[in-house]
């Protein structure tokens, strides 16, 4: 069984979402979407500065499986991305919640934060699959 | 139903993910395809191989029947042991499947076909071995594990008793001889050095461990696809099948057209199609920016439309590479475009070898 840390939200995309309390968010794909997905190839990040709105595609995660498409699970401006994913894509699938992060966006309306799955949400996600 | 290999346990033991393979439980990977992928470019790697599926064809018409049976001439074949590719067609010039037959006297071969297409080609061989004066013999008692990497042979040979280590001694590539338990063969699908052997399934758990213990790395379907993409061998089913002329699968070079009286099945159509040369051919194709070329997707050339057969991303290269059939036109050093995720994107054409040994080719 894959691990869902619990001070974490999630999409049902199988993004993850980290509350950085500060108006931003970190936002990764989870350890059981890495696991589906494979050995990771190539990760394409949005630009910093680009403003996304929440269900937009904004990255590709592309592994030796498939090419998936990881929606913004909020609204907000990118202000950082994982510029160590150009090289290292495979850090996605080794540390899915920590090095392998994606993207930083800077929340437009926190209150979207609670529309996202707590673990428990996703973890009924994840088996209903 | 789902079919099990021998090996069954001692992928799980390894912490391999099993997925369904045409009707086999088989692994996957055992954790990262990639590493496995590695492993046997740069150190030696092991695959299960059991499900592929084991044919003796014995009986004083077997040459006869092979030289008509497949397009290659078993003729061919003199020295004992020694392996030949080749495919077997339908009346129509059809790939029904690839093989390699092995010989060892005018009386006696062996067949390895794939495992996808077990049933259609033991049908076939069957009907087909009506004719003549031939025996049929699935060997479905052997499993087979595929030994490949720079360090196969060497890790193997801690493995083997004084027989065996003779029997292997100077082997060439593309042979076989049976040792002891071991029925060793120096092919393989990885464009690596190794072996295949083939050993009764009692004997094979301890095998698999004694080459584990000897730092053999397990690799799964998901390597063994890369190596052999890189390696620019065909996978039965993607790269070509019924509907596909040998022709036009990079598998000329398998038909043996001498003598011109041999009379394999599909030669009729075959031979028409080479006289009008339209046929499409498989060619290369190297994507050096980032994205990764799949199965399906359409290629755009100034000679016309034509899709890719197979695609990946290749862990030697560092990006991704494909085989795709193509119009005749087409040429080596052509730059061809295909359509990815709505975008047309260049691509270069060589021909469809990647890597060998290691190293790349093109």
């Amino acid at each position: 069984m894959s691990n869902i840390p619990s001070e974490l939200k999630y999409a049902s995309s199988h993004e993850w979402v980290r509350n950085e309390g500060d108006g931003t968010v970190t936002v990764g794909i989870t350890e059981h979407a890495q696991e589906l997905l494979g050995d990771m190839v190539f990760v394409e990040l949005p630009e910093v500065g680009d403003q996304v709105s929440t269900g937009d595609d904004v990255a590709v995660a592309e592994s030796v499986k498939a090419a998936s498409d990881i929606y913004a699970p909020v609204s907000g401006e990118i202000v950082e991305v994982n510029e160590d994913l150009e090289d290292s894509p495979e850090l996605v699938n080794s540390d899915a919640f920590g090095d392998g992060w994606m993207f930083r966006i800077k929340l437009d309306d926190a209150g979207e934060l609670d529309a996202l799955l707590d673990a428990e949400g996703y973890q009924n996600v994840v088996d209903e699959e | 139903m789902t079919n099990k290999t021998v090996l069954h346990a001692k992928h799980l033991e390894a912490g391999a993910k099993m997925v369904d393979f045409h009707g086999w439980e088989m692994p996957i990977n055992y954790g990262s395809q990639i590493e496995e992928h590695h492993a046997v470019r740069t150190d030696a790697g092991m695959f299960d191989v059991s499900h592929m599926t084991i044919v003796d064809i014995q009986g004083e018409d077997a040459k006869p029947f092979l030289r008509r049976l497949v397009i290659n001439d078993v003729a061919k074949l003199q020295d004992a042991g020694k392996a030949l590719y080749t495919g077997m067609c339908n009346e129509q010039g059809g790939v029904i499947d690839d093989l390699i037959v092995y010989f060892y006297t005018d009386t006696e071969y062996r067949l390895v076909v794939n495992s996808a297409t077990r049933e259609k080609d033991l049908a076939w061989i069957n009907k087909q071995a009506a004719d003549f004066q031939v025996t049929v013999t699935e060997r479905p008692e052997f499993a087979m594990i595929a030994v490949q990497g720079p360090q196969a042979k060497a890790k193997v040979a801690t493995l083997l008793d004084a027989e065996q280590t003779a029997a292997v001694d100077g082997m060439k590539p593309f042979f076989s001889v049976q040792a002891g338990d071991l029925f060793i063969a120096t092919t393989g699908y990885t464009g690596e050095n190794g072996y295949e052997i083939a050993l009764p399934e009692a004997k094979a758990a301890d095998f698999w461990q004694q080459l584990l213990d000897a730092g053999v790395k397990p690799a799964g379907l998901g390597a063994r696809d890369t190596l052999r993409l890189e390696a620019g061998m065909n996978l039965y089913g993607l790269d070509m099948d019924e509907s596909v002329s040998p022709l036009a699968a990079n598998m000329a070079w398998t038909i043996s057209w001498e003598p011109e009286d041999r009379n394999f099945i599909g030669r009729e159509v075959l031979a028409e199609q080479r006289a009008a040369g339209d046929q499409p051919k498989l060619v290369g194709l190297v994507l050096t920016e980032k994205g990764v070329l799949r199965s399906g997707l359409k290629v755009v050339t100034e000679h016309g439309e034509g899709t890719i057969t197979s695609g990946t991303f290749s862990p030697t290269l560092g990006h991704s590479i494909a085989m795709a059939r193509v119009p005749r036109a087409v040429q080596p050093g052509d730059t061809v475009q295909v359509e990815m995720r709505k975008k047309l994107v260049d691509v270069e054409v060589i021909k469809p070898s990647f890597v060998r040994n290691g190293k790349k080719v093109f």
